[in-house]
């Protein structure tokens, strides 16, 4: 089985913020990933087709316009409605502390806030991309 | 500036105190083997007269006096011993009666000049009923779908008193906003404010884009172009660094791109038929405020003189005041952390300070919370007090420029001069900013730009306190806004019931005015204010701009990756 961790890194909404996205994309390239970007503008739905299509290993979700609470649980729907809920998500962005926990019992699996490093971001992921190739993910 | 015999004299005793200095006499080594700017510009030891002589700066020249060309000291000859500058914040979440109270409370704050965000479905020409402005309302700026919103936004805020700036471009917000403030009697003509109206730093700097490029540069002349007509103390541009500066590339890269893309526009004007003197006192500017102090300074510095020469040297402008640079500051909001957002207070004091002592004409400063959300009410207040603390105690404004002469300042102003007209002639050699934009020149120096700057951050080169040093576990305590999902069903149910209500027959006709009116490029604010009078939606007028010109495609963008 090949070795190399892919990850969709989705910018979702009309949130036109890609600092952050486009620096995380290269430092997971970096890390050896092969990062795929959905780019901009983006529906829930369409980056639920978008994962699967692409049969990523993880999905890196990017929100700085605050939409989170209302744009992740449709796109934790359209990922289930695709047989897909297995395909652990982040989301890094602008998320106000009180809302992480909102965030993980979605079952979104971290939450990298403002400030969070880049080392940390590529541990987890491939902590993630781990625990899910041997089948640990719970 | 220095007498030869002088310098010499000077070169001799610094060439002495530098061997002293290596020598280890009474001091240890340094901290760096190499300092630089934040923007990567090599930073000495001392400055001193030398270098100023070195690098030709002429004080009359180059310098010169406030108020006299080239304007590097400031536009005005008393600056702050005249007039403050004015506090001007940023603005807009919810509906608009909702942000009518902020206003409102703004203005009780002493902070005078009104500066409305719209939202993103609104700034992407879509209107809250769209399906990709789900989740989106009111969350990073006020929805404006009809006239009605508007009246609701400014209700009982007297538009011929105030001046006002609205973060937005092409004609439908304008027209939406000049038709408000003709029923609340005001004539376009005794409107005082701002359109930021740059479709380029949307674009590049904010990755919002409607229609293609040469189109958007074209909604944009036209508002121009009205205003230009019809009023005389409005400015009806605001060329935009800011935005591009957050998204992660250098002071000198800022003005570089940010200079080219006025120039792409003082052009597009020009070949609108508009003579340059007739639009160039109405331009105007927005800078980002940063972290790096000096760097900061020397940028606006250089940033008048380098337009003064454009306009005057290139567009051949004869009028003073097309040649004075005049802006806007808003401090970096990328600089703010999560992590101990008290610490933002000070971030923010120093960066509102490096704006004022560039000699800025408004500014906003950001709130302590804004790493996480929408700032409260509180934290508002502590950001406009900011302001007024530096205004009123700490005696910068009682002379023009302090900061000229100062070796070091002089120098890196000439440094980012250098560094920005290299970037200006290269972009000009490529064929204009958007020729730029479309080969994905600019976004890949910008990536590439922040990229670099997160790595000194990773390895702890450059220290960020309270995110990767100084680092405590205590949880920020602090109250932060929430933005009910009610404004959204609000705002789509005021959209239904307007349609129900408004005269069909008549905005029917006005769209198809603006239809037909679009088929023939003219200029596009008489039928669009039309449309806005006839309760048109926005959604609906952009939908006729769309059917014209095409959407743009986002697939087909250059990234920057």
């Amino acid at each position: 089985m090949d070795e190399t961790i892919r990850i969709l890194i989705a910018k979702v909404g009309l949130d036109g913020h890609d600092r952050g996205a486009l620096i995380i994309a290269q430092s997971l390239k970096e890390a050896g990933m092969e990062v795929i970007y959905t780019g901009l503008k983006n529906t829930p739905e369409v980056i639920a087709d978008i994962a699967v299509q692409e049969d990523v290993d993880v999905i890196g979700v990017s929100i700085l316009s605050g939409a989170h609470l209302v744009l992740m649980p449709i796109l934790m729907d359209a990922l289930k409605k695709h047989l897909a809920g297995d395909i652990p998500v982040v989301v890094g962005g602008v998320i106000p502390p009180g809302d992480i926990q909102k965030l993980k019992a979605m079952d979104v699996k971290e939450v990298f806030p403002a400030g969070s490093s880049l080392e940390s971001v590529v541990a987890f992921i491939r902590k993630i991309a781990a625990s899910r190739s041997k089948g640990t993910v719970e | 500036m220095f007498e030869a015999k002088l310098l010499e004299e000077i070169r001799k005793a610094r060439e002495q105190w530098e061997r002293e200095v290596q020598s280890g006499q009474g001091t240890g080594p340094e901290r760096k083997d190499a300092f630089t700017t934040m923007g990567g510009i090599p930073v000495k030891r001392v400055y001193t007269p030398e270098d100023v002589a070195e690098r030709g700066i002429d004080y009359l020249g180059d310098i010169s006096f406030p108020g006299a060309y080239p304007y590097t000291r400031g536009i005005h000859p008393t600056m702050y011993r005249g007039r403050l500058w004015t506090i001007r914040q940023f603005m807009g979440f919810g509906d608009p009666r909702k942000s009518n109270e902020r206003l409102k409370y703004l203005m009780k704050s002493g902070a005078p000049g009104l500066n409305v965000a719209f939202d993103l479905p609104t700034i992407n020409g879509l209107g809250s009923d769209h399906p990709l402005a789900r989740g989106e309302i009111g969350r990073d700026g006020v929805p404006v779908n009809s006239l009605e919103d508007m009246e609701q936004l400014f209700d009982g805020i007297p538009l011929g008193e105030v001046s006002t700036s609205l973060v937005i471009a092409y004609p439908p917000i304008p027209s939406m906003f000049i038709a408000m403030a003709e029923k609340q009697g005001v004539k376009p003509s005794q409107l005082r404010g701002t359109f930021q109206n740059d479709s380029i730093c949307r674009d590049v700097g904010a990755n919002v884009r409607v229609v293609p490029r040469r189109a958007e540069l074209k909604l944009c002349v036209d508002v121009v172009e009205y205003a230009t007509r019809n009023m005389p103390l409005w400015y009806p541009i605001s060329v935009v660094g800011y935005q591009i500066r957050e998204k992660g590339c250098t002071a000198a890269q800022e003005l570089g791109f940010t200079l080219a893309d006025g120039i792409e526009f003082v052009r597009a004007f020009v070949q609108r038929g508009m003579d340059v003197d007739s639009f160039g006192p109405r331009l105007s500017f927005m800078w980002n405020a940063h972290n790096d102090f000096f760097e900061e300074i020397a940028k606006y510095r250089a940033a008048r003189r380098i337009w003064a020469r454009i306009m005057k040297e290139k567009f051949k402008a004869k009028n003073p005041r097309s040649m004075q640079l005049r802006f806007h500051t808003q401090t970096s909001g990328v600089s703010l952390s999560a992590q101990q957002p008290l610490n933002n207070v000070v971030r923010v004091a120093v960066q509102a300070l490096a704006a004022i002592l560039g000699g800025t004409q408004s500014l906003h400063t950001n709130s302590l919370d804004e790493a996480m959300a929408l700032p409260t009410e509180e934290a508002v207040k502590v950001a406009v007090r900011t302001q007024q603390v530096l205004a009123c105690e700490s005696g910068v404004t009682h002379t023009v420029d302090p900061l000229a002469g100062s070796y070091y300042v002089e120098s890196l102003t000439k440094d980012i001069e250098d560094e920005a007209m290299a970037y200006i002639e290269r972009i000009e050699e490529m064929g204009g900013v958007i020729e730029c934009i479309e080969s994905g020149y600019i976004q890949k120096e910008v990536t590439k730009a922040a990229y670099e700057y997160q790595k000194k951050v990773e390895k702890g080169e450059e220290i960020i306190v309270g995110v990767n040093d100084f680092l405590d576990d205590e949880q920020p305590n602090i109250k932060l806004l929430e933005i009910d999902e009610a404004y959204e069903r609000y705002m789509c149910r005021a959209i239904e019931d307007l349609k129900a209500r408004r005269d069909s027959k008549a905005a029917e006709e006005a769209l198809d005015g603006l239809r037909e009116a679009a088929s023939r490029d003219e200029n596009l604010m008489e039928t669009t204010m039309t449309a806005v009078k006839a309760y048109a939606t926005l959604g609906e007028i952009w939908d006729v701009y769309r059917e014209r010109y095409g959407s743009f495609d986002e697939k087909a963008h250059i990234t920057g990756l």
